[in-house]
């Protein structure tokens, strides 16, 4: 129990898509991007964004909301991007907004509530109970399987 | 100075550089690793040289060999004496290893003086015991002091220090054996080295494209000169890395000679390697990729391919069996073919070992295509051969292979034909490279297509939107008498289509031997590109062959042309193209059975005929023509075309005119001639294998093919042509027509052939062998000219000229010879041997022209 207290404990990068506050461990993410421009791929799954340079190295863009079931943004304002890498290879998160590091604990923690939606549940490590409310924990490798 | 030599020698230097100091240690502090170590590497130097056959090292190296073997079991104790005869003997090897070095060849001498202390202690098995068990203390005593004899040693001390009086034991007085000149020629670097160089450069290359294009933007830069000096260093550094890494796929291919040799020896088969493209050059980490499955894949042909040569003179084949390698880059990918003229893959056998094993349902299996069943040689552990050999039917190997092609990113297919053969295709792509690449763009977003794949690009103004013809809704673009099938790159894509109203340019690209037209917005430039791999999410896509950053920054996707084409479903292989490519129908069949050819087919309809086909690359046009356009002349039907009268041919007997309307008619043109095939309806274009009949098949009739599972007819246009032309009448030619004999093996050709000449006017009496055709001559009968296959053997090709020419008086201006591919070699041996000329007999345009300057030339002679 210590051993997953522990890993449930630390600092999160916290992110905004659609209203909801996302966070995954900062050790993970690499590093934080303003708006990028980002080549669409044609006949790519519709999670995909596109690519993007950076710094000569090539990043497949991420289409959080649209990963998320969640409608296109529409308040005219550009992703950010949350870069990390899994599998040697790197990846961007485009979110709506980047919050605070937060520092969060396993006393907190919980496990993602059954009613969640299925694709949801399936990137969703569990929520953190903040003061003023949820971060989901979203599972980084779950959400770059795409079905 | 060949290359396993070179290897053998540069390596062999490295080595023993190294022993030196390992035996040294070893005197100092025996142990066992250093043993080991001194023992392999003397152990292959007597490997090697016993293949190379150079006694005379082999014999220095063995003596040694057996002395360190016995140290290391422990049977020897380590002495001063036992480390001077080894180390002698290691001087020794490099003396020989200089002359060979400097002369090619081992150098006279005889190594008796270093080879006897050797074997001395090799053979002094009680004396060691008993010094073994007396431990280090007590040496050899009487082995020790016949080692440290003086000639010996002053013989070596001789030849190292390059004395004028050396003696014959060391012929090679230039210079000092130790330093190599090849082995310092070259330099061992490790790959890791190398891959962090080719990351670097393609970095750098991208950065000199983004300053290039930033000075490009400002023309009054100072830095201008600096950076396009930048430029050149930049292009020369990429080049050299590049080179550093590639290597001819012929060093794949070295061992396989020698493996087809053996197998030869051992299952009495005759079996010619030929091997093609052998320079093509690949990344190395590809190359030892790929050498594994080659070696599987040619023993399996080899093995269950090719069949004994009693076998084989049944089937009416040469006693002899081939397996030919061929390897060429094709837009972007190296592609490494290996076929062999076998027996084929038994297709019923494959299918019903894939039930025996599981892996189908028996009805799922008979549902199978053919080629479908073929892929179950992949699945592991999948066998048919009746026994297992020694050499494979283990069923482990295409498995293997297609892992291990699959882990580099590669594609295998294979193909099979019973009683014609089996060829394996392999396709790996270039992702390690720097390509030259087209960018082009569509709409607002460009991409890259790899030069090489790219043939030419077409323009077609938007004025001339017409030339862009369709066919039951496919475009094709009429390319110099031929059609060009057009892809429309938004269409493939998923875009919305491009605006119509502006000019359209078509990047003509070449697939195999099928061509076809890459329908684009805008042309931009061609850059230098470092291919990128593609990411894991969109990989599936398979229409990228990967990923790259332009000099401003932006990230474009690179174009699988290949891909793009089967994906459009595309691929056009016009009948020229299919028929003149190498591998294709290779050596005739017996004069009784068909040809097999692959083309692409016009499907259509008419009265209540089945379905027919019309190879695509005949036709000239289609055209919808009103019924109430259509003249009735002489119980003829004629329509007014392009200001001309264009015969009409019902194909198909009770087809109702007025049934249809507009008509469907398919144009076919030849020369000034041309008319109108009316159908009723045209359905699609397809690629298929075509199956020519022999002789003597319903005239109208080409051949036979299946389509969706069904047999379909293939017309002849040239039959309806001439019976077009029979009524409008020959070209103004009067008089006897000329007569022309067609000797020709392969009936596919003669079938293609006799007709065309035919149809342009002439009289043809096709023959098989030269045997048929002189008794035509002995016969009495006369010829104009004669055409001959110069495919079958050039000899019999000459024989055959010069017997015309002595004893029936045809002039050397009226023999025409004919290959399916003309090379130089084949032009200079065909003018020699007193052909007017040699042309590719799959085009039947250049065959015409041919016979007519040659009548014509004779002509003016008389």
């Amino acid at each position: 129990m210590s051993e997953a207290k522990e890993a449930r404990s630390g600092e999160f990068i916290s992110f905004r898509v659609g209203g909801q506050l996302l966070g995954m461990p900062v050790q993970m993410v690499q590093e934080v991007l303003t708006a990028q421009r980002i080549t669409r791929v044609p006949m790519a799954p519709p999670e995909v964004a596109g690519f993007l340079n950076l710094r000569g190295q090539i990043v497949t863009a991420v289409d959080l909301r649209a990963r998320l079931d969640l409608p296109p943004r529409d308040d005219g304002r550009e992703s950010l991007n949350v870069v990390a890498r899994d599998q040697e290879e790197l990846f961007s998160l485009l979110v709506d907004e980047v919050g605070d590091v937060i520092e969060v604990s396993a006393d907190i923690f919980e496990l993602p509530p059954p009613t969640l939606s299925e694709r949801w549940r399936g990137v969703c490590e569990g929520v953190y109970r903040l003061k003023d409310e949820l971060l989901v924990s979203i599972n980084f490798p779950a959400l770059l399987t795409l079905h | 100075m060949d290359d396993l030599m070179r290897e053998f020698l540069t390596e062999s230097a490295e080595n023993l550089a190294m022993l030196d100091q390992t035996i040294v240690d070893l005197e100092q502090r025996p142990s066992p690793e250093a043993l080991a170590s001194i023992f392999r590497t003397m152990h292959t130097i007597k490997g090697t040289c016993g293949f190379l056959g150079l006694p005379r090292l082999e014999g220095v190296a063995h003596a040694a060999e057996d002395v360190l073997g016995r140290l290391r079991e422990n049977q020897l104790p380590v002495t001063a004496s036992v480390i001077t005869a080894i180390l002698r003997a290691v001087d020794r090897i490099k003396v020989i290893l200089a002359g060979l070095e400097s002369t090619e060849t081992e150098p006279e001498g005889e190594d008796g003086d270093v080879t006897r202390p050797l074997q001395a202690f090799a053979a002094s098995e009680a004396e060691a015991r008993a010094t073994a068990a007396a431990g280090k203390a007590a040496p050899a005593r009487p082995v020790a002091e016949a080692s440290a004899a003086p000639p010996p040693a002053a013989a070596v001390a001789a030849a190292r220090r390059d004395v004028g009086a050396a003696p014959a034991a060391a012929p090679a007085e230039a210079g000092d054996p130790v330093t190599s000149a090849v082995a310092n020629q070259t330099l061992r670097v490790s790959v890791d080295i190398l891959d962090q160089l080719m990351n670097m450069v393609g970095e750098l290359v991208l950065t000199r494209n983004q300053l290039l294009q930033l000075t490009k933007a400002d023309e009054d830069s100072h830095y201008g000169e600096p950076v396009q000096q930048l430029n050149r260093v930049t292009s020369g550094l990429q080049e050299a890395v590049m080179k550093t890494r590639m290597q001819p796929i012929g060093n794949a291919w070295a061992k396989l000679p020698r493996l087809v040799r053996d197998l030869c020896q051992a299952s009495g088969k005759q079996i010619e390697l030929v091997m093609h493209g052998a320079e093509t050059e690949l990344d190395r980490q590809i190359l030892q990729s790929i050498q594994d499955p080659l070696v599987h894949m040619v023993r399996n042909s080899a093995d269950h391919g090719i069949e004994p040569p009693d076998v084989r003179r049944g089937a009416g084949k040469p006693p002899s069996g081939t397996i030919t390698l061929n390897a060429y880059h094709e837009g972007g990918h190296i592609i490494i073919e290996i076929a062999d003229d076998g027996a084929g893959i038994n297709v019923a056998r494959v299918r019903q070992r894939a039930i025996e094993r599981g892996l189908v349902s028996a009805e799922a299996a008979a549902a199978l295509p053919e080629n479908r069943v073929l892929e179950f040689i992949f699945a592991p552990g999948f066998s048919t051969a009746a026994e297992i050999t020694a050499v494979s039917g283990r069923g482990v190997g295409m498995d293997v292979v297609k892992t291990n092609i699959e882990r580099i990113g590669g594609v295998v297919d294979v193909g099979s034909r019973a009683g014609r053969g089996t060829t394996i295709r392999v396709k790996i792509p270039l992702t390690l490279a720097i390509i030259s690449a087209l960018i082009v763009g569509n709409r607002d977003q460009a991409f890259a297509i790899p030069q090489i794949g790219i043939v030419e690009l077409v323009r077609v103004a938007e004025e001339n939107r017409q030339l862009i013809e369709e066919v039951h809704g496919s475009p094709v673009l009429r390319l110099r008498d031929h059609l060009l099938p057009l892809v429309r790159l938004d269409a493939v894509l998923g875009l919305p289509r491009s605006s119509e109203s502006r000019d359209l340019i078509i990047v003509v690209a070449q697939v195999g031997e099928a061509r076809f037209g890459l329908v684009v917005d805008e042309v931009f430039d061609t850059q230098e590109i470092v291919v990128k791999p593609i990411g894991r999410l969109v990989k599936d896509i398979n229409l990228y062959a990967g990923t790259t950053i332009l000099g401003d920054g932006r990230v474009i996707m690179i174009l699988d042309a290949a891909a793009i084409s089967s994906k459009a479903h595309a691929i056009a292989a016009s009948t020229r193209e299919s028929a003149g490519a190498p591998g294709a129908a290779s050596g005739a069949g017996p004069a009784t059975t068909g040809t097999d050819e692959r083309m692409s087919l016009l499907l259509f309809r008419s009265g209540a005929e089945a379905v027919q086909a019309v190879p695509l690359s005949l036709v000239t046009r289609l055209e919808e023509i009103p019924v109430s356009k259509i003249e009735v002349a002489a119980g003829r039907y004629l329509v007014q075309y392009r200001g001309a009268l264009l015969p009409l041919v019902p194909a198909g007997d009770g087809l109702s005119l007025a049934a249809v309307d507009p008509r469907p008619v398919i144009v076919f043109a030849n020369g000034e001639r041309a008319m109108g095939l009316v159908v009723d309806q045209i359905l699609d274009i397809v690629e298929s294998t075509v199956r020519i009949e022999a002789a003597g098949g319903r005239p109208g009739i080409l051949g036979a093919a299946i389509v969706n599972g069904a047999a379909t007819e293939v017309i002849d246009t040239y039959y309806y042509l001439q019976q077009a032309g029979d009524w409008v009448g020959r070209d103004g030619e009067d008089g006897a027509p000329q007569r022309l004999l067609l000797l020709e093996p392969s009936n596919f050709y003669r079938d293609l052939l006799a007709p065309k000449l035919r149809a342009a006017g002439y009289e043809v009496v096709a023959e098989a062998t030269p045997e048929a055709a002189l008794a035509r001559f002995e016969r009495g009968q006369k010829f104009d000219a004669v055409l001959a296959d110069f495919d079958e053997g050039g000899a019999r090709a000459m024989n055959l000229a010069i017997t015309i020419r002595e004893q029936f008086g045809i002039a050397d201006a009226a023999l025409l010879a004919l290959a399916r591919k003309v090379t130089p070699e084949d032009q200079r041996c065909a003018l020699a041997a007193g052909f007017a000329a040699c042309v590719p007999k799959a085009d039947r345009d250049a065959v015409v022209a041919g016979i007519q300057s040659v009548l014509h030339f004779q002509e003016a002679g008389r």
